[in-house]
Parts: structure tokens; C-alpha cells; sequence
């Protein structure tokens, strides 16, 4: 985007001849038609200000349709700054008229008034003449496109290399949790770049910080972490709360090694096995290893009833259970008290243990009922017996007769 | 005199019981080295009464409604008292009634049991086999769970593919354009009043035709026995060949028992039909190797569509077995040959696709 927005600057600034202007009408007014601003009825005169309908044919007139880079904010933000205007177009008033405002707090807006050409503006992120609303999939800004769209800039470690900043973070997410949620999983609500980043502002509304974004979803885990002695020490060490165990990007699914002092837990960044806090993390592990090994015990055992066709129904709504006090366990992690997380273990415990018993009844009732068959059986073998006897007799006596 | 000499005494003064059953005594069945095979159409008559009994038995509690079916089923295998073992019976009876009614069929293909003057009685066993398959395809939706209820989707995808009658069949089948509500009525209609009724007329013409034809003896023994006349062996239907025949039964019998109590039928999820379907789901094991046979084609064969070009292949592979008999004299000498390498074709053809989609991911 950012490198056809420029040829296409530079391209309406060079002399063309007749044809070549035609075919740039022709092509131009095709990817037009799809552009939002078409469909609400606007044309080329609407940006490209003093044009007419004969200098679109006119290859003289070609400079009259460049629109200077610098510009650009400011003739968006023309309509997409004005209330009226916007309110005009958009009477259910779906569209914000703000973002000119937020993009000039923003780093990308900062770094632009301050005279840097190369930093994002409209039409990199939105295009020039395909302009969609977000909800439109095939939109470069469509929360399953967005990524994409900033990874043009952010990825390329020659053109970000006068910024000095990292240039990895593409990669991270893509690899992230948030990523899989949005691609693999299809939910357009788990976070991109912008959730955190904000699309236009330097953060999103009424967030201080990109790390406060989490908290919008991972509510329970905030609220426990708030609890925790790690909300005065990260202070103290002016660590961000999330962030500094789950990092920013490459956020990955946490699983128990994350928590205790073993070579994957990032418990062990700080503590050591021989502390307190560290002795209490691997007080937690364990915790969680137990539960999951007593949730696995009684998955077998149902599972193994199903197969012979029992009713378990109600052993595998205690482990559905089960499993959601390890979740929950899991995320009382966060309050970094071994005490809360063992009191929802123990819940936990308790139900693995009820749907364990579950379970076993349900293959003692198999074990009864593969039993009740061996009477019958019996009485059917004496039945085929007597049958053999009593025909061997009648033949023997036809073969006497 | 005892009291089941009066009753005979009582039945033979009205009835002329020695009239009545005379024939039964006079009937023969031939004594030879193929003769084991006789007991298939027995065997598939005895599981049938097992279906009819298990049925009659699962109606008492089976409701049939959306709402209710699989709930009925779950209060039968769960609560009923033996109800896990009738339903499992009825179950694992009719998978292995449509088995031994395929290896019955082929055992006629095979001995050309079909010959003249039993051409009939072929296309009576042709037509009780296709009844029962559709007693297997009825009677899988009934309990309204996940994988009923997908591979009925499946199937009934399978009618519409047919030109011009197709959709009209598939709506007609399904009470509407999805399955529903009235698919389940329809198809519960279809299990308990329709296929019993035409099985019941039809297993009759059958048993008749078997009754006035007798057992067809193979061409190989009738030749030897046409050469050595001496040779030739038989034994009384009644009691010898019955008494076998019921010995066989008990054995199937113990069979059913141990299959049931080692592998009762499962009931799984109650069928949701705004969920999407489940990975891997199929038809019954005897619709496998049709259904892989439209997975595998292509979706154009030349200017057609692919699947269509298999459902006209099946129909008219179909037709061509159901005329067997007719189709005999057309090739030629070798027929007894030819007959013998189509069959052993449909076996490995049917065998190995079964196989195939059962194991395929």
C-alpha cells in the first residue's frame, strides 16, 4: 500500500500520452466502483478537487488529479472529521468522526506533523480507490486483514530501520494464541494489532496502555492478579502486569509448565526453587498435575464404560466439571497464592472423584450384565446338546430301520 | 388318555391334522457336499422373528417424536429391565440378519440356485433383501442421536442425486427439504407398518415358492447324481434337516447374546440439527462401499456429474443381479464360470470398500 500509494503519486505526476491516460481512467474507475465512497455516490471531483468530467479524458490534465502525500490526513479528515457531514453520509451514525483527531496523538501521526513522509497515513492502511468498510472481508482493515496490513511496514527491518524498533512482531503474533483464535477459529473478537494498538489513536479509548487491553477480556485473571503480592512488586520494578510472564506478541497457550520452577516456567525468571514464593509455585504445579492426572484416571474409566455402552451421561457432566474447576484453578494462578488455588483443586478433586465412582459403577453394572448372559448361554448349549442327541437318535434309528 | 392326546384328538377330528401336515412329512431336502449352505435362509428367518419379537418389545417404550425419541431410547437402555439387552439384540440381530441374508444370496449366486424353475423365488429373496435394507436405513434414524441423524442426512443426499425423480424422492422420504420432524414420523411409519407389511406378503410368496420347489441341488451333484442315481442322498425336512436348522438357530442365538453383552449398542448425543456434522461421519456398515464408491469418484466423469454417473452405475448393477436368471442363457457355456467370477467381483468389490471406508479418515 505504501509503495503503490507513491508510484501512484509519482505515476500522475509524470506526462502520459492518450492511451496510457485512458487505460489509468479505465482502470482506475473499475477499482472505484467497489470503493465506498462510490457507492454513497461520491466521484473523482469529491478528493481530486477542480477536476472535470474533461479532464479525466485530457492526458494534459493528468497533474490536476495528484494529491500531495502530505495532504492526505487533512482531505480525509475533511468529511471523516465532520459530525455533519459524516451524519449526512452515515444517518444511523455508525461511523466515528474522531479519527483525524486520534491520529494526530498516535505515533504514526506524531512522527507525520513533525515532517516524516514515510509514516502511515489513510490510504496506506485503508488503500486509495478501494476503500471498504471494516466489516467488508475483502477490507485491508477487516480485523482478519489488519495484521496483514501493518505487517507491510512493521516487518520490513530496511524501512523501520531509521525508527530502531523491532520488526518481529508479525511473526510473534502469528504464532500467538490471538492469531490461531482469529484465523483458525474464525472469531473476528480476539485480538490484532489495533485491539491493543489502536486503529487510529496511539492506544485504544480509554486505555492508558496497550498491556491495559488484556484486561478487557481476561477479566477474572486482572482481578486476581490486583490480589496478588505481584501487584506491588511489578510496580516496584516497574514491570508490566501481563506482559512481563505472558509477552506482548508470541502469546502463547499457557499450559502448567508456565507455572513452578522448572526449565519452562516463568516462575523461575524471579524465584528460585529454594525461596518461599518458589517452593509455593511448585506447590501449584504439582497441584495441577495431580488434578489432571485425577481428571484422566476417571476419563478412562468412562470412556471405557461408554464403549460397552453404558449410560455415563452423568460421569461426563462431573468431568465436564471437573475439568472447569481445573479451569478455574488455573486461573486463580494468577492471584499467586498457593492456599486459593489449592481450595479450588480440592473442588476439583472432589468432583474427579465423584465421576471416578461414576464410572466404576457403570462398569461393575457392564461386569453384571455380561454375567447375566452366561445362564441363558448355558441354557442354550444344553438346548443345542439335547437337539444333537435327539436327532443322532432319530437317524440311528432310520439307518437301523 | 393325556391330555395332549385329547387336544390332538379334538384339532384332528376338525382340522384333519395328517392332511394339514402331511406334506411336511413327506418333504425331502438333498444330502451333499454343498448342503451346509442351506441353513442360511433358515438362519436369516430366524433373525427376522428375533427383529419382530425385540421390535414388538422396544414399542412398548419407543416414542416417536423429536423430542422424545431419544429421550424413549435412553429410558429403554437405562431404566428398562433388560431393555439395554432387547434393544442390543434388536440391533445386532439386524446387522446380522442383512450379513447372512447377503451371504444367503450369494450362496444361491454361487450353487445357481436360481435356475428354472426358481427364478421367482430369486427375485421374491432379491426383493425381501432390499426390504431389509430398508428396514436398517428406517430403523438408524429412530433413536435420534448425532450419527443417525448425519448418516441419514447422507443417505437421503444419496436419493436426490437421481435425475428428474431425485429431489422429489429426497423430499418425499424426508416429509420436506431437510430432515425433521417428519422425517422421523415417516421413517417410523415405514419401520413399524410399511416394511413389515410388504415383508410379511413377501417372505410368504418366498416360503411358498421354497415349499413347492423344494431345495435346488447344485448342477455338479445333480450331474453325478443323474450318472450314479445310487448315490443320491436325502434326509426328512421334518424332523431331521428342522432339528439342524434349530440347532443352528441356537447357536446364532448364543452369538447374539455374547455380541450383545460384550458390545451393547451405544446411544451417544441426542441429534442436534443446527449443529454442524460430526468428522467422519457415515452410513451403516452395508451402504459403506456405495458411499466410498461416490467418495471416490470425480465430480465430473466426461459431461456428467460424478456422483450421478455412480448412483446409475449402482442401479443398473443392481438390475443386472436382480435379472440373473434371465441373463444366464446369454453367456453362453461357460455361464456356471461366468456367474461364479461376477459374484467373487461383487464380493471383493463390496468387501474391500467396505473395508476401505470403515478404515479411510
Amino acid at each position: 500500500m505504501r509503495v503503490s500509494s507513491l508510484s501512484l503519486t509519482l505515476f500522475l505526476l509524470l506526462p502520459v500520452s492518450a492511451a496510457a491516460q485512458e487505460s489509468r481512467v479505465h482502470t482506475v474507475a473499475g477499482e472505484f466502483a467497489a470503493d465506498i465512497h462510490s457507492k454513497k455516490g461520491m466521484g473523482c471531483e469529491s478528493c481530486h478537487t477542480g477536476v472535470t468530467q474533461a479532464d479525466i479524458q485530457n492526458p494534459a490534465s493528468s497533474s490536476k488529479f495528484v494529491i500531495k502525500r502530505e495532504r492526505i490526513p487533512q482531505l480525509c479528515g475533511s468529511c471523516h472529521a465532520d459530525v455533519n457531514r459524516i451524519k449526512q453520509l452515515d444517518p444511523q451514525a455508525k461511523l466515528r468522526s474522531d479519527q483525524l483527531e486520534l491520529y494526530r496523538t498516535s505515533a504514526h501521526g506524531i512522527k507525520f506533523t513533525h515532517g516524516d513522509p514515510r509514516v502511515a497515513v489513510c490510504t496506506d492502511c485503508h488503500s486509495t480507490h478501494t476503500i471498504r468498510p471494516s466489516s467488508d472481508p475483502l477490507s485491508s482493515v477487516h480485523p482478519m486483514n489488519v495484521a496483514k496490513t501493518c505487517e507491510r511496514c512493521h516487518a520490513d527491518a530496511d524501512y523501520m530501520k531509521p525508527y530502531h524498533v523491532a520488526t518481529d512482531q508479525f511473526a510473534g503474533y502469528t504464532a500467538s494464541v490471538h492469531h490461531e483464535a482469529m484465523v483458525a477459529a474464525g472469531d473476528l473478537s480476539a485480538p490484532t494489532c489495533t485491539t491493543c494498538h489502536g486503529s487510529h489513536g496511539a492506544a485504544p479509548a480509554g486505555l492508558k496502555a496497550a498491556a491495559d487491553v488484556c484486561i478487557t477480556c481476561h477479566v477474572q485473571q486482572a482481578k486476581f492478579f490486583e490480589e496478588s503480592p505481584h501487584k506491588e512488586a511489578f510496580a516496584l520494578l516497574a514491570a508490566p502486569s501481563c506482559i512481563t510472564c505472558h509477552t506482548s506478541h508470541l502469546i502463547q497457550h499457557p499450559d502448567d509448565a508456565f507455572v513452578g520452577t522448572g526449565a519452562h516456567a516463568v516462575c523461575s525468571d524471579c524465584h528460585s526453587k529454594a525461596d518461599p514464593a518458589g517452593k509455593a509455585a511448585d506447590g501449584i504445579h504439582e497441584r495441577f498435575q495431580r488434578l489432571k492426572s485425577e481428571i484422566a484416571g476417571a476419563k478412562t474409566v468412562i470412556d471405557r464404560a461408554q464403549l460397552a455402552g453404558m449410560d455415563v451421561e452423568a460421569a461426563q457432566f462431573q468431568l465436564a466439571q471437573a475439568t472447569g474447576a481445573l479451569a478455574k484453578a488455573r486461573v486463580t494462578v494468577h492471584t499467586a497464592r498457593l492456599a486459593r488455588v489449592d481450595a479450588e483443586v480440592a473442588e476439583g478433586t472432589k468432583i474427579a472423584a465423584a465421576a471416578l465412582a461414576d464410572g466404576e459403577a457403570a462398569l461393575k453394572e457392564r461386569d453384571h450384565r455380561r454375567k447375566s448372559v452366561i445362564l441363558p448361554l448355558f441354557a442354550i448349549a444344553a438346548l443345542m446338546v439335547s437337539l444333537g442327541a435327539y436327532l443322532r437318535a432319530i437317524e440311528e434309528t432310520e439307518v437301523a430301520d | 388318555m393325556n391330555a395332549p392326546a385329547i387336544i390332538r384328538g379334538w384339532l384332528d377330528e376338525r382340522l384333519d391334522l395328517d392332511e394339514l401336515t402331511g406334506p411336511l412329512k413327506s418333504k425331502t431336502v438333498p444330502q451333499h457336499r454343498h448342503s451346509h449352505w442351506y441353513y442360511l435362509g433358515g438362519i436369516t428367518l430366524f433373525l427376522f422373528a428375533i427383529q419382530v419379537i425385540t421390535g414388538l418389545l422396544l414399542l412398548l417404550y419407543y416414542r416417536p417424536s423429536t423430542k422424545e425419541a431419544y429421550e424413549s431410547v435412553q429410558f429403554i437402555t437405562n431404566r428398562v429391565q433388560f431393555g439395554w439387552l432387547v434393544r442390543s439384540l434388536h440391533s445386532w440381530s439386524a446387522n446380522l440378519m442383512i450379513f447372512v441374508a447377503f451371504a444367503h444370496m450369494f450362496s444361491v449366486a454361487f450353487l445357481r440356485a436360481y435356475r428354472k424353475p426358481r427364478e421367482l423365488t430369486w427375485i421374491t429373496g432379491m426383493v425381501l433383501l432390499l426390504l431389509c435394507l430398508g428396514f436398517g436405513f428406517s430403523g438408524y434414524l429412530l433413536p435420534w442421536n448425532t450419527l443417525s441423524f448425519f448418516a441419514t442426512k447422507v443417505g437421503t443426499e444419496v436419493a436426490g442425486l437421481m435425475p428428474v425423480v431425485g429431489h422429489p424422492i429426497k423430499v418425499f422420504i424426508r416429509g420436506g427439504e431437510d430432515i425433521g420432524p417428519p422425517t422421523l414420523s415417516r421413517f417410523f411409519a415405514l419401520h413399524v407398518v410399511v416394511l413389515p407389511g410388504l415383508i410379511m406378503g413377501m417372505l410368504g410368496l418366498h416360503l411358498l415358492l421354497v415349499q413347492k420347489f423344494g431345495m435346488s441341488e447344485p448342477p455338479s451333484v445333480e450331474k453325478e447324481w443323474d450318472k450314479l442315481p445310487e448315490t443320491r442322498r436325502e434326509v426328512k425336512f421334518f424332523p431331521n434337516f428342522f432339528l439342524r436348522d434349530a440347532m443352528a438357530w441356537c447357536g446364532v442365538l448364543a452369538l447374539l447374546l455374547v455380541l450383545a453383552a460384550l458390545r451393547p449398542s451405544e446411544l451417544g448425543t441426542k441429534a442436534d440439527p443446527f449443529a454442524s456434522a460430526p468428522a467422519g461421519i457415515r452410513p451403516e456398515w452395508y451402504f459403506l462401499a456405495q458411499f466410498q464408491t461416490l467418495r471416490l469418484l470425480p465430480a465430473h466423469i466426461w459431461l456428467f456429474d460424478g456422483e450421478l454417473v455412480g448412483v446409475l452405475g449402482f442401479s443398473l448393477a443392481g438390475g443386472v443381479w436382480f435379472a440373473l436368471p434371465f441373463l444366464e442363457r446369454y453367456l453362453g457355456k461357460n455361464s456356471t464360470l461366468w456367474v461364479r467370477v461376477i459374484a467373487v467381483v461383487a464380493i471383493a468389490y463390496l468387501g474391500s470398500l467396505t473395508l476401505y471406508a470403515y478404515f479411510a479418515k
